[in-house]
């Protein structure tokens, strides 16, 4: 038994299409793991089938031992908790309102109010991610990179030991990027699990402690950055020409794209 | 820090107390209208010795027979009904995450109608909540049905689908009127299909009373994983709710209380789409909130319109789904292009 995600053999079909083809990856509690590939190779798929969103044809998906997509709904509320890639909304709620939407897996039927927990730690989450001055602010009045903050202060108010994330800094600016990432890395230093989607591969080179890359629903490469960033791999599977030079400071890799002449 | 924090949205408890207030108030007046002058004190008097509050009643025998069996039972229809409306209508948008949900615009009052009509000409009156209850579910499934071959769930192609399945139980209710009823049901049946409140007696006050609160309890405890629909069902799932089960389970509570309160006033139109919205602009989308002061306020609602209904044409009397009608549809209508602006 693992101590973190362990996702084993998982197919999923969908309107008779295969689209995840036997993937078996793994990530660690204390460690930020990136999935990586194209558009359409299965990541938001593969994020949405551990969480039971999607049925899957076969394979197994736990977590510390736990069998994650058949685990009772609310037990899994208060373990995992998903960023979704958002979408426009028209919910009258405020920025705080929102955030407190993460507390609800704890929360008893006959509970009139949030607790003052709740509050707390609803406030903790929203300064997490540098939102406080917006807390009563319409949550459909705000940008998107506003939003998608608070998507994350949402699933941080769950207290997750899981937290799957679907591209969760798209529309962040580069500051924001930066800052989301920090924290996410934070939590994983703390003992989470952190698995998220990515497209932009300098930052997933940056950040991430460990790169799951997904082509065509299937897992091509898994591993520390420097070992599955390779010009041959990026070829195949982005069909892109890239050279990797390492960040002056960090060490870590970075793509520099060879653009066609 | 957390009354700081709560300062924004007002309380659920000062809410309630308030509006309250206002149905207690707002039940006194209402009972005042009419052709016998009536005082409130006589009103309250009346209520007191019946509830057994004070033992010997000032008020005479005729007045207290008009009071109490004449305008009281009708009053409280009139806030049963708009209480249950509301709390339907602000169910079925969250729900279907569609704001312009109501349980008249999506089919469910016109295929109640045609239920209860249905078992009234067949000559079972007594169950025709049950026909009513059997029209609305029928209704509501050929609704979703017909939304999802449209290509799938979006506000407009709800509505859409809403007014074809309404057309169609319209139209056969018509046609049973039409081969079964005679001349004084006939015009009996037109008045209450249109919505109206007319004739109200203590027995239907006790249904609908009960199947209100006795459906609304329930609903109003799942207030909560109502919010967690707001961002789709997948998020609600990731937040613990069992979205299939909360989703099958509150569409039928709010066919069955679409029954029952059409079945006693028929097809009253708007009131569940206007109130949470309105409520909506104080209290925010959170549903421990909403819910119970959306019903509190349509229970208020009814009352006052059912009044103008009685008392502005007296002694004729106008069906009340008249006035939601008039004052409900151009809310509908800024509603639509409202949401047409934000999409
Ligand atoms: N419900 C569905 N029916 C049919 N095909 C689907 C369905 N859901 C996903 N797919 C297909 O599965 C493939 C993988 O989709 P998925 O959203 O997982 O990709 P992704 O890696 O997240 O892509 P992106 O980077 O664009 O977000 C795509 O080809 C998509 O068209
Ligand atoms: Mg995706």
């Amino acid at each position: 038994m693992s101590a973190g995600l362990d996702i084993t053999d998982v197919s999923a079909t969908a309107g008779g299409e295969s689209i995840l083809n036997g993937v078996t990856m793994r990530a660690l509690p204390g460690s930020l793991t990136g999935l990586i590939g194209p558009n359409g190779a299965g990541k938001s798929t593969l994020l949405r089938a551990t969480l039971g969103l999607v049925p899957t044809t076969s394979g197994t998906i736990t977590f510390v031992g736990n069998d994650l997509p058949a685990m009772p709904r609310r037990n899994r509320a208060r373990v995992a908790a998903f960023v979704e890639q958002i979408g426009a909304n028209e919910a009258q709620l405020t920025a705080r309102e929102v955030v407190m939407l993460g507390r609800i897996p704890f929360q008893s039927v006959w509970q009139a109010e949030p607790s003052p927990e709740d509050e707390q730690i609803v406030t903790e989450a929203i300064a997490a991610v540098d939102m406080s001055g917006f807390e009563h602010r319409q949550y459909n009045t705000m940008s998107g990179g506003e939003q998608q903050r608070l998507q994350i202060a949402r699933a941080l108010a769950q207290q997750p030991r899981l937290l799957l994330l679907d591209e969760p800094t798209n529309h962040l600016d580069v500051h924001a990027q930066l800052t989301a990432l920090n924290l996410l890395r934070t939590r994983a230093q703390s003992g989470a699990t952190v698995l998220l989607a990515l497209h932009d591969l300098n930052l997933a080179a940056a950040f991430c402690d460990a790169l799951v890359v997904l082509h065509q629903g299937r897992v091509v490469a898994q591993g520390a950055p420097q070992d599955v960033l390779t010009p041959a791999l990026l070829r195949t599977v982005y069909n892109v020409d890239a050279t990797l030079v390492s960040h002056p400071t960090s060490g870590r890799p970075m793509i520099a794209y060879n653009l066609p002449a | 820090m957390t009354s700081a924090a709560a300062s924004k949205r007002p309380r659920l408890i000062t809410l309630s107390v308030a509006l309250g207030l206002l149905l207690a108030g707002s039940i006194i007046f209402a009972v005042t209208f009419g052709p016998a002058d009536i005082a409130p004190l006589e009103v309250w008097q009346t209520i007191a010795h019946h509830l057994g509050l004070i033992a010997d009643s000032p008020v005479g025998r005729l007045r207290n027979a008009i009071i109490w069996e004449l305008r009281l039972p009708r009053v409280l229809v009139a806030a049963g009904v708009g209480a249950g409306l509301a709390l339907c209508g602000a169910v079925m948008q969250a729900l279907t995450r569609n704001p312009l949900a109501d349980p008249y615009l999506l089919g469910l009052s016109s295929g109640a109608s045609l239920g209860a009509v249905a078992f009234l000409l067949a000559g079972a009156a007594l169950y025709m909540p049950i026909g009513a209850f059997l029209g609305a579910a029928g209704a509501m499934l050929l609704t979703l049905l017909v939304t999802r071959l449209l290509g799938g769930a979006t506000p407009s192609r709800a509505i859409l689908a809403g007014i074809a399945i309404s057309s169609l139980a319209a139209a056969a209710t018509s046609f049973l009127i039409f081969w079964s009823a005679t001349g004084d049901s006939y015009r009996e049946i037109l008045s209450w299909l249109m919505g109206s409140l007319s004739g109200s007696v203590w027995s239907d006050a006790g249904i609908v009373i009960v199947a209100t609160l006795f459906v609304g309890l329930p609903v109003l405890l799942s207030g909560r994983s109502l919010d967690a629909f707001v961002f789709g069902d997948a998020a609600a799932a990731t937040l613990g709710v069992d979205v299939a089960r909360l989703r099958w389970l509150l569409l039928a509570a709010t066919a069955l209380l679409t029954g029952v309160l059409v079945s006693i006033g028929g097809a009253i139109g708007f009131v569940g789409l206007i109130v949470p919205h309105i409520v909506r602009l104080v209290t925010g989308s959170r549903h421990r909130l909403l819910l119970p002061i959306s019903m509190l306020v349509g229970a208020s609602f009814m009352i006052w319109t059912d009044t103008a209904a009685r008392s502005l044409f007296a002694p004729r009397e106008l069906p009340v789904g008249i006035i939601t009608a008039l004052i409900g549809a151009p809310i509908f209508l800024l509603v639509l292009l409202r949401y047409r602006r934000a999409t």
